[in-house]
């Protein structure tokens, strides 16, 4: 009972999706070759970790909502809103950054405690609760906007666009967000409560776990993550843009790479390493299939197999060891 | 170091719990006993906060407490461990035995701590077979009730409340309970040990409280009764109500096993014959409900013999004639939101039955009042459910018609309008199985009654037999 063996070990879905990632590329590489090409060139690298960065710092977000037990549909629409609330206000001077940025967290962290309050005290399923409130914000664009507005000063390009020898800033931003959910999950009380909330409600609830505070608490945590996503957006475009959340579907796409990572929709099991998996998979895949040219209807329906599969194999594993 | 007096509880109006007085002392091992329905659980919740007494007075040393919630009994020092355990299985133990109390320092959780702790009072409990760090889904059921215990060691529970702890362990888990208990005891920990298999009372024992219909009938030293007193005590009652005559003629067999089992059950010998009602006796635990979902198909036997064959799914069940009323009517037996009509044609659409056009007729012969088809399910009362499902069986004509506890939560009229049912179905030819926990029911409603211990038959008794009778085969009490 106490030696777990090394091949159970291996098959957590952690595992499963660093090792697929790792049979993904080389994989890759061998296709790309066989196309004449070179796969993970210096470009490619660059451009993996600069399309997953956005998507990352989204998915960490809501692989915490989805490990209390609840996800977010709302973050595309408040991402589309933060790149704009963060491009007006800068209006282009580099002395309105911070107060840019200040607004841009406080906004999101409203939206989370919206999105959380409407759930645990309204009591309505996170699903139609954060849709709504999804809704409410695509009026309110749609009303003031009808494209790209605000301007981002050259100095906050930075943020999308530098390098520190190979690696975009915005890629260190993300695994700086990353490394902080992992922190708070594993080595903080907040992290094992949400892990109890997700895993079983009552069960936290008779541990003397106030969960409705705890699920509140992670709707604002990963609203934060899709106003940081709006700002590395907005420093990329330049401007703010009503249709970037959407338009990247960011929505379901983190909650996609959260899956795919191992997480249990249903709350209570997963993690950050597993969603970090998760997206670099999808960003690998997208890279694969630009190199090779492929038709993007196709990458659609790949990816959606493999989201599926993945999801699969988790489910057998459970079932297995239930058995 | 707990006393009650008066403790009274009802629920929507029913009487419950009247005028309990029970005294806990530390360092004692306490048994409740009591058939299914004398109190023991309603009890039990009011001891842990879960419900609030309607009258009666709670003190704990001597200081008089009411709790709100569980969490005030569980600062008083009372940890209960419930059938059903209340554990994380992603987490791992010693996450589990802190959980929600997770010690810090400088702000972080400290794992070493926790783990040590965890180590620490698994060491006390001589359990070295799993550490700290082992998640909780790869325990088995024994194991995980050691976690439990150490939880409720961990928050210096000087009162744990055990409920039916052995029901879900294997023979020889039940000696690692009793190791366990043995050390509470040792450690000044007083035990309120709810079960109603009279042997572990008897091995574990100081004193036993005997609960009947909400009531104490009394408290005793071990040392001063012997189990046929106990179940003396516990039983005993007039009938009283009325049951339809049985039948006069049992015609030929419809169903029968030979050593069937599975991994609930085991040797299972049994004839189900047409016009006869078969009743199962058994405590919980014993294989009732997985006796009827073997015959049924819905968790098959993987051994032994069934005539005509043996069915591997459900599907296979229906097509043997073999219908199941199931126990849990609301998450087993109904589309709660659906119309009367579609609940009861379900059987009939997934097999093809033919006569869909009967439902009407079908429920007025289970005497569903009103008989009407668009009602939802959901807004009848108990009683007219089952009916609904009753008819949903009829719909395709079985041959063998098994029941799980079918007059639970019915009210009394209702409940003799499906006993008569029941045998007038018998008299038609049809062969019938029931399980009850209701002994009176049982007695009054079988031609023959086989009772379930440990997922074997413990025996059969004709029938009429006396509570009693029953009682003995299905608890193993002391033996010699």
């Amino acid at each position: 009972m106490n030696g777990i063996p090394v091949a159970a070990r291996l098959r957590e879905p952690t595992q499963v999706v660093f090792l697929a990632l790792l049979g993904l590329i080389a994989l890759g590489w061998v296709l790309v070759a066989l196309d004449g090409g070179q796969f993970l060139t210096m470009e490619s690298v660059v451009g993996i970790q600069q399309r997953s960065a956005a998507l990352g710092i989204v998915a960490v977000g809501q692989t915490l909502a989805i490990l209390a037990g609840s996800l977010d549909l709302s973050v595309a629409y408040l991402i589309s809103l933060t790149s704009l609330v963060a491009a007006e206000i800068m209006a282009g001077q580099d002395g309105n950054i911070v107060p840019a940025v200040a607004a841009v967290l406080a906004l999101s962290a409203l939206v989370g405690l919206v999105n959380g309050l409407v759930i645990t005290r309204l009591r309505v399923h996170a699903f139609i609760a954060t849709l709504g409130v999804a809704l409410i914000i695509r009026g309110i664009l749609d009303h003031l906007y009808d494209g790209p507005a605000g301007k981002v000063p050259e100095s906050f390009q930075v943020l999308g666009y530098s390098r520190i020898g190979p690696v975009p800033v915005s890629a260190l931003l993300w695994a700086g967000v990353a490394v902080v959910a992992w922190f708070l999950l594993s080595r903080t009380r907040l992290g094992y409560r949400i892990y109890a909330v997700g895993g079983n409600e009552e069960v936290a609830r008779l541990s003397g776990i106030r969960t409705g505070r705890i699920v509140v608490l992670t709707h604002v945590l990963c609203s934060v993550c899709a106003g940081v996503a709006g700002l590395l957006l907005a420093s990329r475009l330049g401007a703010g843009a009503p249709t970037v959340g959407t338009d990247g579907g960011y929505d379901l796409e983190s909650i996609a790479a959260v899956v795919l990572g191992g997480t249990a929709l249903a709350g209570g099991k997963g993690g950050v390493a597993g969603t970090v998996g998760g997206v670099l998979l999808l960003a690998v895949l997208d890279t694969i299939f630009n190199q090779l040219e492929v038709n993007s209807f196709v990458k659609d329906v790949v990816r959606g197999v493999v989201i599926v599969i993945a999801v699969a194999v988790y489910a057998r594993r459970t079932k297995g060891r239930s058995a | 170091m707990l006393s009650m007096r008066g403790i009274g509880k009802s629920f929507l109006g029913v009487r419950v719990l009247s005028g309990i007085d029970l005294d806990v002392t530390a360092g004692e091992v306490h048994a409740v006993v009591g058939e299914n329905g004398a109190g023991k659980s309603t009890l039990m919740k009011i001891i842990c906060g879960v419900h609030a007494p309607d009258e009666g007075t709670i003190e704990i040393d001597g200081r008089p407490t009411s709790f709100g919630h569980p969490l005030d009994a569980q600062r008083s020092g009372i940890a209960i461990i419930y059938q059903e355990f209340n554990l994380l299985p992603e987490r791992t133990v010693a996450e589990n035995v802190f959980l929600g109390r997770e010690p810090v320092r400088r702000g972080l959780v400290d794992r070493t701590a926790m783990e040590q702790a965890t180590e620490r009072l698994l060491d006390e409990l001589g359990e070295g077979s799993f550490g700290p760090r082992e998640a909780v889904k790869r325990l088995s059921v024994a194991q995980q009730q050691v976690v439990e215990i150490v939880k409720a060691l961990s928050v210096n529970a000087r009162l744990v409340v055990m409920d039916e702890p052995s029901a879900a362990l294997a023979e020889h888990e039940v000696e690692l309970l009793y190791r366990l208990i043995g050390r509470l005891r040792e450690r000044g920990v007083a035990v309120l040990y709810i079960s109603h298999r009279l042997r572990e009372v008897f091995d574990l024992a100081d004193r036993v409280t005997v609960l009947k219909d909400g009531s104490r009938v009394t408290t005793h030293p071990i040392g001063e009764v012997t189990s046929d007193e106990l179940i003396r005590l516990m039983v005993g009652r007039d009938l009283g109500t009325y049951f339809p005559p049985r039948s006069s003629g049992v015609g030929e067999t419809r169903l029968s096993l030979r050593g069937a089992g599975n991994h609930k059950l085991r040797g299972i010998d049994l004839e189900l014959r047409s016009g006869e009602i078969v009743g199962v006796a058994g405590l919980q635990g014993s294989g009732r409900s997985e006796l009827a979902k073997a015959i049924f198909g819905a968790e098959p036997f993987t051994e032994g013999e069934m005539t005509p064959s043996r069915p591997r799914s459900v599907r296979e069940g229906v097509a043997l004639g073999i219908g199941l009323v199931t126990e849990d009517r609301k998450a087993e037996g109904l589309a709660l939101h659906q119309s009367v009509r579609d609940n009861a044609l379900l059987v009939a659409r997934a097999v093809g039955g033919k006569d869909r056009d009967g439902v009407h007729d079908l429920l007025e012969r289970v005497r569903l009042s009103p008989p009407r088809q668009d009602q939802e399910v959901g807004y009848l009362s108990g009683g007219n459910q089952q009916k609904v499902v009753l008819a949903r069986w009829m719909t395709m004509a079985p041959r063998v018609l098994l029941f799980d506890e079918p007059t639970r939560g019915v009210d009394v009229g209702a409940k003799a309008a499906i006993h008569d049912l029941m045998r007038e179905l018998a008299n038609d030819g049809m062969a019938i199985m029931m399980i009850s926990s209701e002994l009176p029911e049982l007695i009054g409603m079988s031609d023959r009654i086989v009772v379930l211990r440990d997922g074997r038959i413990a025996g059969t008794l004709p029938a009429g037999p006396s509570e009693e009778a029953i009682m003995r085969l299905a608890a193993a009490e002391v033996v010699s």
